[in-house]
């Protein structure tokens, strides 16, 4: 026995010794490839051109618009095709540095975009934007997707990405339980949504039904509403955008982040709210297990599916009534920047958000808002749907100039490592709002070497 | 000239003209014999350096880099090693593993053990086969598709809590995979309700080896059956609960599915073990220094944990 143990220890030994061996011949991966894209002006808009092109796709799973949108295209330019590649959002978010520099796909759906930039994997679309003229859009709809050189600070700059759509989020309600505790029109003040809580209560119903399990904390939904409804949301999206000297831990957050921990304490939220993903949430609120829940638009078409009329949705008012601030992002797609079809890519995604039957799909499909000039025509919605209520709410937040991107964002690892774990702390009564914040902040710090 | 032929003098030896040409096809077959050896192992050495040897080489180099999995990789010596040590959140997932032990090892070992002694009684009886099935089932069942139901078991208004009320233990009923006292014990549970039915078979394929006869001369000694258990199943079994606990150990300090279907490392880290901070360290973190060195810190955890018990259990059985 002695023999094998001694020929184990020298197999272990071996290997180790190779590990040196390899570490001493240099480390993985390549220096920083030089930006060979500056997002070089052109002079004429591109196009697919006549010639049969086959477009490489690389998207979500589970989000039927991009094919919807591919097929009509092919329809309307009959030389391009699509060969598509589908994985869950996860899976890509994995794979995306690595996709992007092996195996560039034309069109891409994307993650966070930051770390992609910094490693120049991802094509400078500002000469197409100029030609094409997205320059002129509302600002605000691309202003997640322009990023200074290397990446950050994000909110300005050069533009890496496009949205086929843009999401809102909000507050849904299920009418049947908001009828039994008298809500007849959604609440205009905090107070007044903080009144119906507590009337929900009261009446043994969930108030809140939100996911807060695993490694996604969904009460930074409300968080951030509530921030947004103390403080300024300009100054939540200065942080995620990681302008320097930003911070998290401000005293309009810490009333937000107090208020959320009061809610807690009044028992407002469903009692597995630690234990709940994202799934199980909207099982519940299917069920009719809870009167509101703090979701996005990409649910509006499911909602109106299998809650046809039975649904609600408003954005959640500010302290004062007056203005309201929301979470809003595009459906972020992307060009390799050593796609072969970067032309036609790229005037795929103008047309998705230029072509009157492209529109109507990133609506009827989507079920959010699409992109494109302030002033281009909305697709028809029937009246009394829940999209026509998102998209509604959509409007409402682009006229307050009011969109912020989502605090889960600021970083790679700021939702799995920071805010998650507080959150699911702060429901579980072991952390204070104020410890919370500070906490996050100390991590977003030492993240981003503010 | 017998005599001479059988000295054993290489001289005399290599004297002789036709010894040596008998030799020399000799060697050479010996070598045709190599070359075919090495050519049926071929495949499976190919196989084992690039998917094993390799990966694992390349694991301990990219431990001592800096790196985004795609950039530029500045070289930090022993810095990520450092860090798994100091960091709590990462040396706090080693802690985790090796309470997960208890659960992972302990109860499918001990309780593996009971249950196994009692199917051998009953061994000749339909209920014997049943309970075979019933506990070799988990091992069957897709992880995923065990973990997804017994997240619905542990639910606040799962079976569990329905079970407890029922029995007028309000006070107890919880969210068992959301709280953080007990979510870790919860995963434990399930991870040992996996692996009790691997136990309780691999024990009682042991046992059927157990010569009869050593129960009947301690029956005869005036033995009761709890002296029979430990003083013959136990002992004879050394090598089967050998296998069990390295199995075990091996499941609980590598675990990742279980707990990445049923809580994914929350609430607040109270579940986070090294598998999962791996794989969060490298693909969502891109930091693939830091996760490559709690990768080589957890095998040289596995080898010191399973080494010893690999040695304990076959040295003194021989």
């Amino acid at each position: 026995m002695p023999r094998r143990a001694n020929r184990r220890g020298a197999a272990t030994g071996l290997v180790l010794l190779a590990g040196a061996l390899a570490a001493a011949c240099g480390g993985p991966g390549s220096g920083s490839p030089q930006s060979t894209n500056a997002g070089a002006a052109l002079t004429a808009k591109p196009t697919c051109g006549t010639r049969p092109v086959t477009m490489s796709g690389y998207f979500e799973t589970g989000f039927p618009v991009v094919k919807a949108l591919t097929d009509e295209f092919s329809k309307q330019f009959p030389n391009v095709t699509w060969t598509i590649r589908e994985d869950q959002f996860a899976v890509i978010t994995q794979n995306a540095p690595r996709v992007l520099a092996d195996d560039p796909p034309d069109l891409m759906r994307l993650p966070q975009v930051s770390e992609l930039v910094r490693n120049n994997l991802l094509k400078n679309l500002d000469g197409y934007a100029k030609v094409f003229g997205w320059d002129a859009w509302p600002a605000s709809q691309l202003e997640q997707l322009r990023m200074g050189p290397g990446g950050r600070p994000r909110g300005a700059g050069s533009l890496y990405a496009m949205g086929l759509n843009f999401s809102v989020t909000g507050v849904f309600f299920n009418k049947a339980l908001a009828g039994r505790i008298g809500m007849t029109t959604p609440p205009a003040t905090l107070t007044e949504f903080d009144a119906l809580l507590a009337k929900a209560k009261q009446a043994g119903s969930t108030p809140i039904v939100q996911f807060n399990g695993g490694a996604t904390g969904g009460f930074a939904f409300p968080l951030q509403n509530l921030m947004a409804a103390f403080g300024d949301p300009k100054a939540i999206n200065d942080w995620i955008f990681q302008k320097p000297g930003a911070s998290i831990d401000t005293p309009t957050n810490r009333t937000a982040a107090q208020h959320l921990a009061d809610w807690i304490q009044a028992g407002y939220f469903d009692r597995d709210a630690n234990a709940m993903d994202y799934a199980k949430m909207m099982g519940k609120f299917q069920a009719g297990d809870g009167l509101f829940m703090f979701n996005g638009d990409w649910e509006s078409g499911n909602l109106d599916k299998s809650m046809a009329g039975k649904v609600g949705f408003f954005p959640m008012p500010s302290a004062n009534g007056g203005k309201v601030a929301a979470m809003s992002a595009p459906l972020t797609y992307g060009i390799a920047a050593n796609a072969k079809h970067a032309d036609c890519a790229a005037t795929f995604l103008d047309w998705v958000a230029t072509n009157q039957d492209a529109r109507r799909i990133a609506v009827e499909v989507g079920g959010s808002h699409p992109m494109g000039p302030a002033d281009a025509p909305m697709p028809p919605v029937r009246q009394g749907s829940i999209t026509a209520e998102t998209l509604a709410a959509g409007a409402r937040i682009s006229q307050d100039d009011s969109a912020m991107d989502f605090i889960a964002n600021a970083t790679g690892a700021i939702y799995a490592k920071s805010w998650t774990p507080q959150l699911q702390k702060l429901f579980a009564g072991q952390q204070t709002p104020q410890g919370l914040l500070q906490s996050v902040q100390g991590d977003y710090v030492s993240q981003v070497g503010n | 000239m017998p005599v001479g032929r059988t000295t054993l003098d290489p001289a005399v030896e290599l004297a002789g003209s036709q010894p040596e040409r008998v030799r020399a096809t000799r060697r050479v077959r010996r070598r045709d014999q190599w070359w075919t050896a090495w050519l049926f192992v071929a495949p499976a050495v190919v196989a084992y350096a690039v998917f094993v040897l390799l990966p694992l080489a390349r694991t301990v180099q990219y431990s001592f880099y800096e790196w985004d999995g795609i950039g530029a990789s500045p070289w930090v010596g022993f810095d990520n090693y450092g860090r798994v040590f100091t960091d709590p959140e990462l040396s706090g997932t080693i802690l985790n593993a090796v309470k997960l032990i208890v659960f992972f090892s302990g109860i499918p070992v001990l309780l593996g053990l009971a249950i196994a002694s009692t199917i051998r009684r009953i061994a000749t009886s339909r209920l014997a086969v049943a309970a075979r099935v019933v506990l070799f089932v988990p091992q069957v069942i897709p992880l995923v598709a065990a973990g997804i139901a017994w997240s619905w078991l542990l639910s606040s208004t799962g079976l569990v809590n329905q079970l407890l009320s029922a029995i007028g233990l309000d006070g107890v009923t919880r969210a068992w995979l959301g709280d953080f006292a007990t979510a870790l014990p919860a995963v434990g549970v399930i991870g040992a309700w996996v692996l009790l039915g691997l136990c309780t078979l691999l024990l009682l394929a042991g046992m059927s080896k157990i010569d009869p006869a050593l129960y009947e001369a301690a029956r005869i000694d005036g033995a009761g059956p709890f002296r029979e258990f430990f003083s013959i199943t136990v002992p004879s079994l050394r090598q089967e609960i050998g296998v069990c606990v390295t199995v075990t150990v091996i499941a609980a300090l590598a675990s990742f599915d279980i707990i990445y279907i049923v809580t994914q490392g929350g609430p607040g880290n109270t579940t986070m073990v090294p598998g999962l901070e791996i794989y969060y360290q490298a693909f969502v973190q891109r930091q693939v220094g830091v996760a490559s060195a709690l990768a080589v810190v957890l095998v040289v955890l596995v080898l010191g944990c399973v080494l010893p018990i690999q040695r304990l259990t076959r040295e003194e059985s021989s």
